[in-house]
């Protein structure tokens, strides 16, 4: 007989726009009740937005439900509400278990502190009895393998170092219900593994876990079931593997037509990974050909127009740009096609913005949603915060410098 | 006891009612709770290069001041007592309650990343900020008590009142701290009022002079201000000297009372929203 962990119905978050967008000083909104003292009395005063609308989830004892879903879904939403961090706006959740959250790696920690002392006090955080630390801390301290810095203020730590130890205090958590965001995907790959297993091993332990990654292939391996949310509503639920692929199918090809309203001249529509070196399995090869497709539908002619591209990383930094001038397109439907020798990028979450101008003049500025996943191999530094933003193949050979001119 | 002996179910759904205060579930969050106050207390003193020493001599400094302007040269009363006793019998209880508002007032907002990535209840915060400051202040208490008995004055039996007005004292920080940091977490600005507030606070208190300058007809106004009951509590049940705190004591305590009940209100009304604010 299966009993259930979790169980949430109806689950709705609403936020006001307005809340996080301004800088939250007394004068700003001063200011709005002076400049209109009515709004403020109102209630559309703020933009309102709901994160999630009418979720329902029910997860067994024992289970791991794997979370996918684009970025602003409402993933981490749904976690905060299921570890109470933040109330739902309607609906209701019944929890029977005791509750360990894991949404952020270090969550506690203090620069000043040594790593006894944080290990302590973030174990604290996180729901552990002092006892209990106690009791596990040399595992977790050999488990990081700090044994030699243990002592040692974490300011002084290598941000490897780090990582390891907030990871090693969050592994040995041992709630009945984990929940947990996205942490598996930092430090070193060895080190990643080693996490992964021990995952696996509070996965069969029987323990009840979420779990939300981009990283779809941990979400194969370690999940039995998966939810799909979309735009804050759960799109499908259903055996992982098969729900990963039909997500990976989604978001390898960008929005649905109708997702973009027809106006102006001319819009770009959607986009999609081409070639032959594309594998099913949404890998982004690191050698390679690669080729990208943007659909823009043309609805005037258009003459000596400025197109341009940018690839970014989820941090927004520009890795990638290419401009062209003197476009000129007949109406009707367009495929761009950019083919890149290679695209040598580590794993992770990526995006798109594709343009149009003329003369200055914005015909079309699209940051293409959904992101683009690469799930490759990281093949360089084997320590994360070493191995920069490239993922491009190297051979050193070492020999006497002789002829080294 | 292994906490997972026993079975845990909660609830969630969305805020409703104004006041609950969810006692029980603080009590089982007491060891984070003291968590928060040893990492506050273990900061202070990795921070600052001579530790302890400089929390001895903070207090003992603005004495000093203290006693050369507000006693040596501008003369003001002293109800009879050396003017080194006079203010640091006041500096000490005042530098608690300055301090402690402030940090109270910061925690919310100090603390915002742990407020969005974990649950705990959010009234353990106020709390820890209140109980870490206390360690400086038994320091200090403890350099002020030397600092009385080597003056040849001996406590009385009002010495056994002294835990009343701390506690005064430190309801006084939580019941307006309370408000401040709730309000804090929703507008930036309060920080920026918090020098002004705690100045303010200090000359409507009588730590740099006697209350007895006071006009008779307007003491009772003055006994709104807890504070001025804890200072005169103070001095008084130190030294024997001075004021002893009669009905105005009744009124701020009346007074601090209606402050933290209306401070749980408010901070329990904004705890719900807090991690979505901050």
């Amino acid at each position: 007989m299966t009993t259930v962990a979790i169980q949430a119905s109806g689950i709705s978050k609403r936020y006001q726009r307005g809340m996080a967008a301004t800088s939250g000083l007394l004068r700003d909104t001063l200011a709005l009740a002076l400049r209109s003292p009515l709004k403020l009395f109102r209630g559309d005063r703020k933009e309102n937005f709901w994160a999630l609308k009418d979720v329902s989830v029910e997860v067994n004892e024992g289970e791991v439900l794997g979370l996918i879903g684009r970025n602003g879904s409402g993933k981490t939403t749904l976690l905060k509400i299921l570890s109470r961090i933040t109330l739902p706006t309607e609906g209701w959740a019944e929890i029977h278990g005791r509750v360990g959250s894991l949404l952020e790696v270090g969550t506690g920690f203090h620069p000043e502190l040594t790593g006894r002392e944080n290990t302590f006090l973030s174990g604290a955080i996180l729901g552990m009895s002092k006892q209990e630390i106690s009791r596990k801390f040399d595992e977790i301290v050999s488990f990081a393998e700090l044994e030699k810095f243990i002592d040692t203020p974490v300011k002084h730590y290598s941000s490897g170092m780090y990582v390891r130890l907030a990871f090693a205090v969050a592994a040995h958590l041992e709630p009945e219900i984990l929940l947990v965001d996205e942490v598996l995907a930092v430090g070193d790959i060895r080190f990643q593994k080693k996490c992964l297993g021990k995952m696996g091993d509070v996965a069969r332990a029987g323990r009840t876990v979420i779990l939300v990654s981009h990283q779809l292939n941990q979400i194969r391996r370690l999940c039995q079931r998966v939810v799909w949310l979309d735009g804050g509503c759960v799109r499908k639920t259903g055996p992982a593997a098969e729900l990963v692929s039909a997500y990976e199918e989604d978001m390898t090809s960008g929005t649905l037509e109708d997702a973009r309203p027809a106006e102006g001249p001319a819009q770009f529509l959607r986009w999609k990974l081409v070639g032959e070196n594309r594998t099913a399995d949404h890998i982004l090869p690191s050698e390679g050909e690669t080729s990208i497709s943007f659909l823009l539908r043309v609805n005037q002619p258009l003459h000596g127009v400025h197109h341009g591209i940018g690839l970014y990383d989820q941090h927004r930094h520009l890795l990638w740009g290419n401009a062209v001038d003197g476009v000129t397109l007949e109406p009707g439907l367009h495929e761009f096609r950019y083919t890149l020798p290679t695209l040598p990028l580590r794993p992770g979450v990526y995006s798109w913005r594709v343009a149009l101008y003329d003369a200055g003049v914005r015909i079309d500025d699209w940051e293409c949603v959904p992101n683009m996943h690469v799930v490759t191999v990281p093949i360089t530094h084997y320590r994360d915060e070493s191995a920069g933003f490239l993922n491009i193949p190297s051979n050193l050979q070492i020999h006497p410098a002789d002829s080294f001119q | 006891m292994d906490p997972r002996a026993i079975p845990e179910s909660f609830h969630i759904e969305p805020p409703r009612g104004w006041f609950n205060l969810r006692l029980r579930e603080m009590w089982k969050y007491r060891e984070l709770l003291y968590f928060f106050v040893w990492r506050d207390v273990k900061i202070r003193y990795k921070q600052t290069a001579i530790g302890v020493v400089w929390v001895v001599l903070q207090p003992l400094l603005t004495m000093l001041v203290f006693t050369l302007f507000f006693g040596k040269l501008a003369k003001l009363p002293s109800q009879g007592l050396p003017y080194p006793i006079f203010y640091f019998a006041a500096v000490v209880p005042w530098m608690y309650f300055a301090s402690a508002l402030v940090n109270v007032t910061n925690v919310v907002v100090e603390n915002q990343r742990v407020i969005t990535k974990v649950f705990f209840p959010r009234l353990i915060l106020p709390f820890s900020a209140v109980l870490s400051g206390l360690v400086d202040f038994a320091i200090g208490f403890v350099v002020l008590v030397i600092f009385i008995l080597s003056y040849g004055i001996r406590p009385t039996f009002a010495a056994l009142l002294l835990p009343f007005f701390l506690l005064l004292a430190i309801l006084t920080v939580l019941g307006v701290g309370l408000w401040l940091s709730a309000l804090n977490a929703l507008y930036r600005d309060v920080r920026y009022l918090m020098p002004f507030i705690v100045q303010f606070w200090m000359l409507a208190s009588p730590v740099a002079y006697p209350s007895s300058i006071m006009p008779e007809r307007y003491r009772w106004i003055y006994g709104l201000n807890p504070m001025a009951g804890v200072i005169d509590g103070f001095r008084w049940a130190l030294t024997g000297h001075g004021q002893a705190p009669g009905a105005v004591i009744v009124a701020s305590s009346v007074m601090v009372c209606l402050a933290v009940f209306g401070g749980l209100i408010f901070f329990n009304h904004m705890e719900v929203s807090i991690a979505d604010r901050v």
